[in-house]
Formats: structure tokens, sequence, C-alpha cells
């Protein structure tokens, strides 16, 4: 099973914290998983101009090939200018339509304000619905005041990220086995 | 082919091509080499013609897993083996290569086939060449829509005096040699949405789009919209001066559920090397519906398909794919037994009714 880990911001330190706390969730779960973390500060991108993603090179492929190989896609954003991230846009631009398709997704969103709690269910989930991803309803809103020197200091915070590990691993093998069984049924 | 000339024994062309793809055959994963690879394109050609097939197109990528590039190379090979067939590209990329060139090449090709070449003017699905050529895509538009009208221009004119954006002026200029006729049908390639449709119409050529898969009946918008535009822009409209041709993928087998087994793998593996996704089972289920645009079926099921898209479409041209993702030559082969034997002696018996 391919996981993909994606901290979804170039700038701030936010994200990236808690996607190293998923990613530690994550395998303290199931060590068999192929895990591959990108973190969008430490990648040169080019900006999506239509093409397919396999005609891209550098970075960008790589990351495009391994969204497209992932059966399962955490994305952690922060939230400016009451959306996401534009750098986290250009990656789902520089993907194909239906290009989550039959992956599972979760999501951490990160913010300086509880105000802006609802972003991610009014700005990221319709993408990723459009997509074709199954979406975990449930997310993991981290605040300010829950990160203290590259730590989460919250417990409340860990517990749920530690459930965002364990419920969007359930979904998955749930939904591959049902994908595996309806695909046994067809006679190609 | 000198000027556009149907075939007039029937409503319906039928026409094979090909992308030259060079993909490994997923059931045994081998794969040819490109010289065996364009060799079978070139035998595929003459056994086409003596099915009673009308057209042979060819066409380039110039990226991995593509061998035909050079595709009027290909075709003046396949001029030379056949002698009734016409002869196609499917597409011509003018947006990477030089009109003039092109028009060249093309009528070079005519007078080698003796009156038989025609134009598809693509835009590219696939961008390898962009780079490779050193285009900029921020152009993609701009570049196809003015050497497609430059290319139009050469075949009205004899000498053309023409200044743009992306090649140099021409001022009174003679283009040599001419076609046959002095002119070579030009199809404009469309794809997936309306608008594109609608630019083959106000320029009042005739057009090819591409019906891969889904519903049938979504492609009907375009095509529709197609001839209206021509219309409202004063073009004859009529099978003749307008013809409308379709692309799909295809594949048959003496039985339905024969074709689906065969080709599915095909089909998958393909997209994934070409596209980098798969063909979802679910989607690819769809195929024996009538209503499915996806050519796979038994003969039966495949005459039922096309007499559907005619009723919709009323097009005069149907081209199919089918050699996508490493079909071996002995399918191939099968394949044009089944459209010369079954398929178009089906087609036209109940079109011709």
């Amino acid at each position: 099973m391919n996981v993909v880990l994606l901290s979804g911001s170039t700038v701030g330190s936010k994200t990236s914290t808690a996607m190293k706390y998923l990613n530690e969730a994550i395998t303290n779960q199931d060590d068999t998983l192929n895990i591959q973390l990108f973190d969008l500060k430490n990648l040169e991108l080019s900006f999506s101009d239509g093409r397919n993603y396999l005609d891209y090179s550098g970075d960008t492929l790589e990351l495009t090939t391994a969204l497209m190989q992932a059966d399962i896609i955490f994305i952690g954003f922060p939230i400016f200018q009451a959306s996401i991230p534009g750098t986290l846009k250009n990656v789902f631009d520089l993907l194909p339509v239906n290009a989550f398709r039959d992956k599972v997704v979760g999501v951490i969103a990160t913010a300086g304000s509880a105000k802006h709690y609802l972003i991610a269910e009014t700005q990221l989930k319709p993408i990723l619905s459009y997509m074709k991803a199954h979406v975990m309803q449930t997310y993991v809103f981290i605040e300010e005041r829950d990160f203290s020197n590259g730590t989460i200091v919250n417990d409340d915070i860990i517990f749920r990220i530690n459930e965002l590990a364990t419920s969007t691993l359930r979904i998955s093998k749930l939904y591959n086995q049902l994908l595996e069984e309806e695909n046994d049924q067809y006679d190609f | 082919m000198a000027i556009l000339k149907m075939n007039e024994n029937t409503p319906l062309e039928f026409g094979l091509y090909s992308l030259g793809d060079h993909l490994l055959n997923p059931h045994n994963g081998e794969k040819v080499s490109y010289e065996q690879r364009i060799q079978e394109l070139i035998e595929a050609s003459q056994l086409a013609e003596q099915a009673g097939i009308d057209v042979f197109g060819v066409g380039e990528s110039h990226q991995e897993h593509f061998t035909t590039q050079a595709h009027t190379v290909v075709l003046g090979a396949i001029a030379q083996a056949t002698n009734k067939i016409k002869i196609s590209s499917s597409s011509s990329i003018i947006s990477a290569a030089d009109p003039v060139r092109i028009f060249e090449d093309f009528a070079t090709l005519d007078l080698i086939s003796h009156g038989r070449a025609e134009i598809v003017a693509g835009r590219a699905s696939r961008t390898g060449l962009f780079d490779l050529f050193g285009l900029d895509l921020n152009n993609y538009d701009e570049l196809y829509e003015e050497k497609l009208n430059l290319l139009l221009e050469l075949n009205k004119t004899d000498k053309i005096t023409w200044s743009g954006k992306f090649r140099p002026d021409l001022n009174n200029m003679k283009i040599f040699p001419r076609p046959i006729d002095d002119e070579i049908p030009i199809w404009r390639a469309v794809g997936g949405p309306v608008a594109s449709a609608i630019k083959a119409g106000r320029q009042g050529i005739p057009m090819m789009i591409t019906t891969l898969g889904g519903p049938a009946m979504t492609f009907k918008d375009s095509i529709d919209e197609y001839r209206l535009t021509a219309k409202e822009h004063g073009f004859d409209t009529s099978a003749q001066s307008l013809p409308v041709s379709t692309a799909s993928l295809f594949y048959t087998a003496e039985t339905t559920q024969l074709a689906l087994k065969e080709y599915y793998p095909h089909l998958n593996v393909g997209m994934s090397f070409i596209r980098g996704t798969g063909y979802p089972k679910q989607q690819f289920a769809n195929a024996p519906d009538y209503r499915d645009a996806l050519m796979v079926g038994s003969p039966q099921q495949i005459i039922e398909k096309i007499l559907y898209q005619h009723e919709l479409y009323n097009h005069q041209r149907f081209m199919a794919q089918i050699d996508f993702g490493g079909v071996p030559f002995d399918k191939i082969m099968k394949n044009i037994e089944l459209i010369g034997n079954e398929i178009i002696p089906g087609v036209k018996k109940h079109l011709n009714k």
C-alpha cells in the first residue's frame, strides 16, 4: 500500500510539524506501508501549464507520480487568505482529472485562528471531491497555540492525529477489499 | 487525394488509424522492435486495402512509447505498398512544424499515391514535441491556429503572401510540387471540448472528432455545433463538402466476451504508460452497451454501435484505432478480417436500406 504525505506549504513550520506526527502515527500502526513524505518547502515545482503530468521532470514529476500511484494521501495545509495555499492548488492543477479516483484522502489543517475552522470544508474538500477522492469526513484542525518549538503540546491534537491515521487506513483497507471484489466479478 | 471525394458507394467510410504507439503486449510482456512495428503497420495497410477499408491513417507523437514521428515517411511507404486506400495523417501536429514543409510532404505523398493523400491537422494531445522542438506550451492554441490557417492558405493559393508570428514571412512565394488537382483535403482534428468543433465550423473545413469513450451521445453536441456554425458562416454543410469523421479505440473478436477479455489489458496498461492512469474496469464494463462510445465487442455489437452513432451524428467516416497498447499483429490481422468480412458489409446493408 502506497501512502503519500504532502505538507502543502512553502512557508512556516506548523504544517510540517503536524505531518511528522502523522507520519509517526501511521508507521506505528502498520510498518508494511510504503510511506513517502513530501514537503513543498523542499521541492522545486513547475507551475502547471496544462501538459500531462508525465511530461514534467524533476521534483514535479516525482511528486505527481507518487500522488498518482498512492492508495492513501494525507494533505496538510496552512490557511492563507481564507483558503488553501496557492502552491498546494498548483499541485492539484498539475494532476489530471479524476487523479484521486480510488484513493482515500485524509486532511490536516493548521491555522492562526479558530475562525478558519471551516476552510478545509469549504475550500479543500470540493477540490478533492471533484478529483474523485474518497475524503475522510473528519479532519484535524490545529491552531497556533497547540504548537511550541516544533512540537505539538496539546494532547487532544495528538489523539486526533492518531485517530485520523487509524480511520483513514481502515477506510482504505475496506475500500480496496470492495474494489477487489467488484473487479473479480468481471470476466476481463 | 487531390480534391476531397468521399466514397460514393457507402454513406459511411471505414478507416483504420494508428498513433504508431510502441508499447509492450501486456499478455506476454513483450515489446516488438521499432523495425517490426513499422513494418507491421505497412503490412496492415495492405491488409486493410484488401479488406475493402477506405482509409489508413498514421499519427506522430515525438516522445517515449511511440514510433511514427516521421509519419509522412511511413505514409510514403504505405502509398507505395497500396493502390486504392486513402492515406491520411492521424494526425499531423502542425503546431510544431512548418506548414510549408507539411504541404510539400503531403503534396509529394499525393503524387506518390496518385491522389490519395489527406491531412488531419492536430494540436497535440501529448506535448513531448513542444520540449523537443523548443516551443513554448503557453503558445499551444496560438501556434495551432496560425499554422493551420497558413496551411489552409497554401492549399488555396498558388502564390502566397503571408505574415505571422511563428514563421518568417512569405512574399509572393510558390510552393512546389503542387498536389494533383492543386489541392489536398485538410481535416481539423477535434478532441473533447465543443469550442474546438465550433472553430472547425467557422473555418468551414472537414472535422475528425475523437469519440474515445463514455456515452456516445455526449459527442453529438460538438457535431451539431460544428455544422450549425459552418452553416452560419455560409459554408455548404452537405456530406460531400463538409464530412464528419469520428475516431475511436477499437477491438473486435468473435464474441463480445472474448473481445473484452483480450482487449482490457491492452487498454489498461497502454493508458497507464501514456497517460499515467489506467482504465477502470467499471468504466470498461459499459463497453457492451450500444450507447457507450468505446468500440469493443463482437462484430454484431460493433455494427450496432456504429449504426446507433450514425443515427446520432450522421457522420461520413468512422476511423478505428485497432493497435493501441501493444495489440499483437495476429490480432490486428484478425480485426481487419472481421471488419472486412462482417462489419463493413453489415453496416452497409443497414445504411443502404
